[in-house]
């Protein structure tokens, strides 16, 4: 049964090989006569052939004049109708639909996309094709003004279908109503049909032609992304006369966070008329005026216009009306009842403040926010909302002064930023406060002093371990310098800077003496003090050896009138003892000893300040004064020792020799012995 | 035979003759005299300016104790505490020096020559008999002897003389130096200074550690003079104490019939019971300073 059904199969391929060959040699040879242009006409001159499609009457009649002058007059009918290719006339009907896509391939592309081509391949009976824009057997150039879809013709070409009462606007999703009226009346329809300006937006303008798209489409060219660079096809640089605050780029690059053109110049609509700024904001105030108003999870969305008003957004720098709460709130769609039920997105402050932005979103509470940290702050968290004030204003909670009360929110000690934070700053605020800056801001009311942002910068605050942050060790020093500049200079060309010595090892900055937050004054004695042990802690074995000399010892008594590291070695200009520009160079020390030794001389330099006992290989003079010393101590204390010890046990027999003497004189004198008796006694003593 | 000597000293008197002092009954009419005047006042310029040396020294010495930092801040602060230091070191030179000429006098006055002085019997220069002293102190120690008869100065008592000597040459020069660093390095090298620090450092740590501990135990410490022994401050010693400590001493002056000239009558109770009042100060001062000094080199020490 198997063998049969295989053989059966093998029979049936055969066969069908030998029809594939016969149809080829077919289609190789010479095809019969295509029927020519004049053929067709023969009949198709007839005005009144028609023929039925389904229960209407269509007409067959071809103008042959017009067709010759059509664009496609030089081709042959069957160049178009395909499928008469070689067929005998008369030809059976119906034919087939034209492709314009034979030639025409990327508007057949494009159009098969489109939402009309779609439509189509839907089955929409109601969806276009071609020739209901173009025609058919009269196309003409677009440019000749007979053309069907010349630009003063295309409104009625779409408006065939895109207008009131049309199957298409009645029975499709159309958003938009009224569509060729409202054109008509707008200003792009005033010129082009009363006025008769071709160059006036038409439909095929904003929408194009064949690549027509639904506004939701990112590919539109009414997409929101798109519509800006739609409308300066025409409208070339607009932004810069609309909107000076807001970048020419922007618009096209981050167009979703902007008001699009559409947004206040409405489809369709748009009209010659002056859109006075604020009357957006004048909308939104109809109900967000009201105190009472709440949203449905509770907060209040009540906007106090006194609090705008005095903003820093009342009074831009940078343009000259106010800021508009479409331009922050940009999602807003004024073509709703509700303007700002389209609203789907917080307010994004960096489309205004881009290079803020693009710093807060580097930062690490702009990381926290992307990682969608509870915690982590947004712009309004240090800003406010509607209230935002310039950080120049005293009353803004950027302001200098306040500005460590409003990190401290956060990074006080308890709080939510304190709580995570597991480095070694600790206090941070209660210590800044009492630093030199804190007190040269607080307490002498110095704006200029270094707060926190001077520091951590406002908005890219970023770790320390971070390579681009401002604390970062190799940062530091120009985060310092950017104030202490002069510092900064003499510091880089010391050996303590990266650029002097290349070395794998940790080279301290600013802070690794200063402190990060607890900064004092560099005269102030605890300062003075402390410094050495900051050096100490690198410079170990020579710290310690200074401890060993007169110096060394006195502050470590507590006294800062004496020379410390700083004062022989420098502070920031600190060069090895070799480079001649040292303080402590051949050249240069007599006179940094001079400055408390004030007729120090060259011999006199010549005292070992770092000198230790402990090193016989270094300094053997003084190792050998120490152990010799150390020798008739100990000696002395020996044999001065030994004598006492064995003092000791004949000096308490003496003791007690003398306690029982007193006593026998006492009991004689008692017993009411005389003075002879007595002296007899003592004679005795003495005899012995 | 009581001489006529005896009969001065207290216990030898007739019973029925008044005590001079009712409560005081040990109270004895005459002292014998061991140290003038000046040897007193000496001494306690000493005492005042070897305490002031120590503790303000050690207070650089053992700057790494928080002791020392309090000692300094209680005196006023480093600058203070040098001050107070060198005003110590004029003194005691001024009593090295009042020493020195205070012998050219005692020469001329009473020994007519060096010769005399200085190897009369009364010598402060080590002899053989110190030498035959010791060894029989040695024995005596050791329960192989009897306690030996000492003289009017004791071959301790001698070697604390000579230390005074030596500890003057050596940390009085070397402090010179450190004080005057830069006229010393004129002719010597800068890092002469930091010989000269360990040199002072070290020696003054000996002199104070031997005076604190040797030099209290031997003349105060003593179970049979304990608490202290205040011939240096009154001058005065009981006669009974000269027969049994000094008995050399004691049978030179019987036998020439001087011992007479040195009786006194002992200092108003008043005056003892200041001078007892300063001697305990110092011997506190010197005590803590030894505790001090052994917690900063054993326990402190870095």
């Amino acid at each position: 049964m198997f063998r049969r059904t295989t053989r059966n199969l093998f029979a049936l391929a055969n066969a069908l090989t030998l029809l594939l060959a016969a149809g080829i040699i077919h289609a190789a040879s010479p095809s019969p006569q295509s029927p020519s242009t004049d053929e067709c006409l023969a009949c198709h001159s007839d005005k009144t052939l028609t023929t039925k499609r389904g229960s209407r009457t269509v007409s067959l009649f071809v103008d042959g004049k017009r067709f010759s002058s059509s664009v496609h007059g030089s081709l042959s009918c069957t160049a178009c109708h395909a499928d008469l290719e070689g067929k005998d006339l008369p030809h059976s009907t119906p034919l087939a639909r034209v492709e314009c896509g034979t030639c025409h391939s990327d508007e057949q592309k494009q159009h098969s996309h489109s939402l009309h081509g779609r439509a189509i391949a839907r089955g929409d009976t109601l969806a276009p094709h071609c020739v209901d824009c173009h025609g058919n057997h009269d196309i003409v150039p677009v440019t000749d003004r007979n053309s069907a879809v010349a630009p003063l013709k295309v409104p009625f070409v779409c408006g065939r279908c895109h207008q009131e009462g049309t199957p298409v606007q009645t029975n499709r999703q159309i958003d938009q109503h009224n569509i060729l009226e409202n054109y008509s009346e707008s200003i792009h329809g005033e010129a082009l049909l009363k006025k008769g300006l071709i160059v006036a937006a038409n439909c095929v303008s904003c929408h194009t032609a064949h690549n027509i798209l639904p506004h939701t489409d990112p590919n539109s060219s009414i997409n929101r992304r798109n519509i800006a660079a739609t409308c300066t096809k025409c409208h070339a640089e607009i932004e810069e006369v609309h909107r000076k605050t807001i970048r020419g780029e922007l618009w096209e690059k981050e167009a979703h966070v902007l008001p699009a053109c559409v947004d206040c110049h409405q489809p369709h609509k748009v009209r010659n008329v002056y859109y006075a700024q604020g009357m957006a904001d004048a909308d939104c105030m109809r109900c967000h005026a009201n105190e009472h108003l709440k949203a449905s999870d509770g907060r209040s969305m009540f906007v106090s216009a006194a609090e705008i008003a005095a903003s820093r957004h009342a009074h831009p720098r940078t343009q000259a009306v106010p800021v508009s709460c479409s331009q922050c709130h940009s999602e807003v769609n004024v073509s709703r009842v509700r303007p700002c039920e389209t609203i789907t997105h917080p307010v994004d402050c960096s489309k205004c403040h881009e290079d803020q932005g693009q710093q807060y979103q580097r930062s690490k509470h702009g990381q926290l926010l992307a990682a969608k940290d509870p915690n982590a702050p947004s712009c309004r968290d240090c800003h406010g909302t509607h209230r935002v004030l310039d950080k120049r204003d005293p009353e803004s909670r950027t302001f200098a002064t306040r500005v460590p009360e409003l990190c401290g929110s956060c990074h006080r000690e308890g709080q939510k930023a304190a709580v995570r934070y597991v480095g070694t700053q600790h206090e941070i605020i209660r210590h800044y406060q009492e630093s030199i800056h804190g007190k040269g801001l607080l307490k002498s009311g110095l704006t200029v002093t270094a707060t926190c942002t001077n520091c951590h910068t406002a908005h890219m605050v970023l770790p320390k371990s971070d390579p681009q942050s401002t604390v970062n060790p190799k940062n530091v020093p120009a985060t310092c310098g950017a104030c202490h500049h002069g510092i900064e200079e003499q510091f880089e060309q010391s050996v303590h800077s990266r650029l002097v010595t290349k070395t794998d090892k940790d080279l301290p900055v600013c802070n690794d003496c200063h402190s990060a937050h607890t900064i004092r004054r560099t005269d102030e004695t605890g300062f003075m003090l402390d410094i050495m042990d900051k050096c100490g802690r690198c410079h170990q074995e020579i710290a310690k050896t200074y401890f060993d000399t007169y110096h060394g010892k006195v502050s470590r008594l507590g006294y800062t009138k004496t020379a410390k590291c700083y004062d022989c070695h420098g502070a920031h200009d600190i060069l090895p003892v070799a480079d001649p520009r040292s303080h402590l160079s051949r050249a240069n020390v007599v006179a940094t000893c001079q400055k408390c030794h004030a007729s120090a001389t060259r011999r006199f330099a010549g005292y070992l300040t770092h000198a230790t006992h402990h090193d016989p290989k270094k300094y053997p003079f003084l190792f050998w004064t120490f152990w010799g010393m150390t020798t008739l101590l100990v000696s002395t204390f020996v044999l001065g020792g030994m004598h006492t010890l064995l003092w000791l046990p004949r000096a308490f027999q003496m003791r007690r020799d003398l306690k029982a003497e007193e006593a026998r004189e006492e009991t004689a004198r008692a017993n009411g012995a005389g003075a002879e008796g007595k002296a007899t006694a003592e004679e005795d003593h003495r005899a012995h | 035979m009581p001489t006529d000597l005896d009969l001065q000293s207290p216990e030898l008197r007739s019973p029925d003759q008044p005590r001079p002092l009712g409560p005081e009954r040990k109270r004895p009419d005459r002292e014998f005299v061991r140290f003038t005047r000046l040897q007193r006042a000496l001494h306690a310029c000493m005492i005042i300016s070897f305490l002031s040396l120590a503790t303000t020294g050690l207070t650089l010495k053992f700057s790494y104790t928080g002791w020392a930092a309090m000692v300094s801040r209680f005196l006023g602060g480093f600058q203070v505490a040098g001050f107070i230091h060198r005003t110590a070191a004029i003194l005691m030179f001024g009593v090295f020096v009042t020493h020195l000429y205070n012998l050219v006098q005692l020469k001329k006055r009473e020994y007519k020559s060096w010769r005399a002085l200085v190897l009369g019997p009364d010598t402060m220069l080590p002899t053989p008999q110190d030498l035959r002293q010791f060894l029989a102190t040695m024995k005596w120690f050791i329960g192989m002897g009897p306690r030996p008869q000492y003289g009017r100065w004791t071959y301790w008592e001698k070697f604390d003389y000579f230390a005074v000597f030596w500890g003057i040459a050596v940390i009085g020069s070397t402090g010179l130096t450190l004080w005057f660093p830069i006229f010393f390095t004129r002719f010597l090298p800068g890092s002469f200074i930091n010989i000269a620090t360990v040199i002072h450092s070290d020696e003054a740590l000996l002199a104070t550690g031997f005076i604190f501990t040797v030099h209290f135990f031997n003349t105060h410490l003593r179970p049979e003079k304990f608490p202290m022994d205040t011939t240096i401050f009154t001058g005065h010693m009981p006669l009974a104490e000269l027969k049994r400590d000094k008995p050399l001493e004691y049978e030179a002056l019987v036998a020439s019939g001087r011992l007479e000239s040195y009786m006194e009558e002992p200092q108003p109770e008043i005056v003892v019971r200041t001078i007892r009042a300063f001697a305990w100060i110092a011997l506190s001062i010197g005590f803590s300073i030894v505790v001090w000094i052994i917690y900063a080199m054993l326990f402190a020490y870095k």
